[in-house]
């Protein structure tokens, strides 16, 4: 199943798309105790989440994400501010009425936090003993949830007899078990290796594109954003400081935390014995060296043959990669151009009418 | 002349005494892990915080436990001598040795039952409160399954303790093992009658523990495999 990102122009906060979860000025301080002062996890947090899309939030630990998560599903109440999924207003429930509306709000976790005395099928029935749901429901209603995160032949074992990814699949399960329209997703891949991240996140996209689930999670791995979130948020020291578009994010990153994760998964950086030996103006008899970016539909044209052939010039190649980010192909490829200031303009001209962007990073000798 | 240990009076006596000894047990673990099993579960879950969040019951009750459980269990038994009367009628025999020995229990289960559940983790706690559960619910549904056991090593530790305690309530005619001992063994110079009680109460314990080993193993899910 390929990645279709849902797309929202401009912007659903200022189109008036309907958000199912929405968090307005919201703030939460941590009391003082003693030995140490009042901390503020949170600052003026303004979020919204469309029905049916995955936003991720990424930050490093203490950045306050784990907050904001348990701010949707009222494990944590707001200082000030209100959090209001699907037109209820979370912040202001009391404890009963919060508990019953917990039942739309699934909820996955780092370390799974199952059972260790109850079977996988056990677990997933949890949440609807919970809730009061006859036994003969719950059977009907756990089976096929197995089948859906495909450990219909496991149903019998305990937590201990199952792998990391099964654990997670479990979990995933039990959260859908009531029906949720929210889920919510604590690092969830965060205790998987790679291989195993890349089926739960793809069981995640699954859940959301057929039960049309809408999805907040949350993580400090750039890369988990890349292959799920059609929306992200970058939280630092407790403050959204970029939003928007995965895409737009990943090509036009606006804050320096933004850019900083970013770096840290398209090596977009020049490797440092190439930077030291770069000089901001041309060197005679040297080269130029020329990011180049393509995005989108560009990104799989032959440009590097058709600059070549239409310039006459020999290209070499600093460094290069192309990547998937929300289902979009991205490159950047750093190469070479030998000669003078009139070779290079020709070369960034024909590069952009290819629909490349262009950026000359120095000159070596 | 006394009688032999092996004779058929004195293994009368001593099945008797063994049958005191359990009863005496039984009955006060029984009682004691009623009365203590909620404080112990209330222990776990009150502190700040918390599901059942009332630090002052919680100090209060932290208190009054401690206090029960560093008075020495002799003094105890004659301290109470009053109460026990009230409830059993009288202060003399197995029935009355019930009360002071009850008394001493529910604590003690009420302390191992608190490390028991504060063995639960966190996770199970949060993970149950996101998919709506009331705090009852997640005592019944997480907390006490989760524990089984850790609880029932904790019981099995408390049976032993009351094993030890009941050979005390020789001392206001609580009879059993202990009484046996001291009467016969100790008061009438018989070795090997204290010999065959120190025995006895060797297999009862080692029985006890295993049993309950062997419980908590079949009760634990985790990694064995």
């Amino acid at each position: 199943m390929t990645f279709q990102p849902k797309t929202l122009l401009p912007d659903p906060a200022t189109q008036g798309h309907p958000a199912l979860i929405e968090m307005r000025g919201v703030e939460k301080t941590y009391p003082a105790r003693s030995g140490n002062g009042a901390v503020t996890a949170l600052h003026d947090i303004t979020l919204g989440v469309p029905r049916g899309f995955i936003l991720g939030v990424i930050g490093r630990s203490g950045a306050g994400k784990s907050t904001l998560i348990r701010l949707v599903n009222g494990l944590e109440r707001p200082t000030s501010g209100q959090v209001i999924v699907d037109g209820v207003e979370i912040s202001a429930l009391g404890e009963r009425a919060l508990r019953n509306e917990r039942r739309s709000i699934g909820m996955i976790f780092q370390h799974f936090n199952l059972l260790a005395r109850r079977t996988a099928f056990d677990n997933i029935a949890l949440p609807l003993e919970i809730a009061g749901v006859p036994s003969a429901e719950i059977k009907a209603r756990v089976m096929p949830l197995l089948d859906l995160v495909g450990l219909g032949d496991k149903a019998d074992r305990y937590p201990a007899e199952l792998s990391g990814g099964q654990k997670q699949r479990v979990g995933i399960a039990r959260a859908l078990a009531t029906n949720p329209k929210v889920l919510l997703s604590d690092e969830a891949t965060s205790a998987l290796d790679p291989e195993t991240t890349e089926q739960i996140l793809a069981l995640l996209r699954r859940v959301n594109a057929e039960l049309n689930i809408t999805i907040l999670l949350i993580t400090h791995e750039m890369s988990v954003i890349k292959t799920i979130a059609d929306r992200v948020a970058v939280i630092d020291g407790g403050r959204i400081v970029e939003e928007g578009p995965t895409f737009d994010l990943f090509t036009q990153p606006q804050h320096a935390t933004t850019r900083s994760f970013i770096a840290s998964i398209t090596g977009s950086e020049l490797p440092p014995h190439i930077a030291r030996d770069l000089h901001a103006a041309p060197v005679g008899g040297g080269k130029a060296l020329v990011r180049l970016t393509f995005t989108g539909g560009d990104a799989t044209q032959p440009f590097l043959s058709v600059l070549t052939r239409k310039l006459a010039v020999d290209l070499g190649i600093i460094q290069g990669n192309v990547d998937y980010i929300a289902g979009q192909p991205y490159g950047t490829l750093v190469i070479s151009v030998p000669g003078s200031g009139d070779q290079l303009a020709t070369l960034t001209s024909a590069a952009r009418e290819l629909g490349l962007q262009t950026e000359v990073l120095g000159y070596v000798a | 002349m006394l009688p032999d240990v092996l004779s058929p009076q004195m293994m009368s006596l001593l099945i008797e005494a063994i049958g005191e000894t359990l009863h005496m047990v039984a009955v006060a673990g029984a009682i004691g892990t009623l009365i203590g099993l909620p404080l112990g579960v209330f222990l776990a879950t009150s502190r700040s915080g918390e599901l059942f969040a009332s630090p002052f019951a919680n100090k209060a009750l932290g208190l009054v436990v401690n206090a029960a459980r560093s008075t020495p269990f002799i003094i105890l038994v004659v301290a109470i001598v009053p109460l026990t009367r009230l409830i059993a009628g009288t202060s003399i025999g197995t029935q009355a040795a019930i009360v002071p020995l009850t008394i001493a229990a529910a604590p003690f289960i009420a302390r191992v039952i608190e490390g028991a559940i504060r063995g639960v983790d966190q996770g199970l706690i949060e993970a149950a409160r996101a998919m709506g559960a009331s705090p009852l619910q997640i005592v019944r549904k997480v907390l006490l399954p989760e524990a089984l056991p850790a609880i029932t090593l904790a019981l099995t530790l408390t049976i032993v303790s009351l094993i030890g305690y009941s050979a005390m309530v020789g001392a206001v005619g609580g009879g059993g093992l202990g009484d046996l001992g001291i009467r016969f063994g100790y008061q009438r110079f018989m070795p090997d009658v204290m010999l065959t009680v120190v025995a006895v109460l060797i297999v009862l314990v080692q029985g006890v523990q295993s049993l309950g080993d062997f419980l908590a193993r079949r009760f634990d899910k985790r990694a064995r495999f």
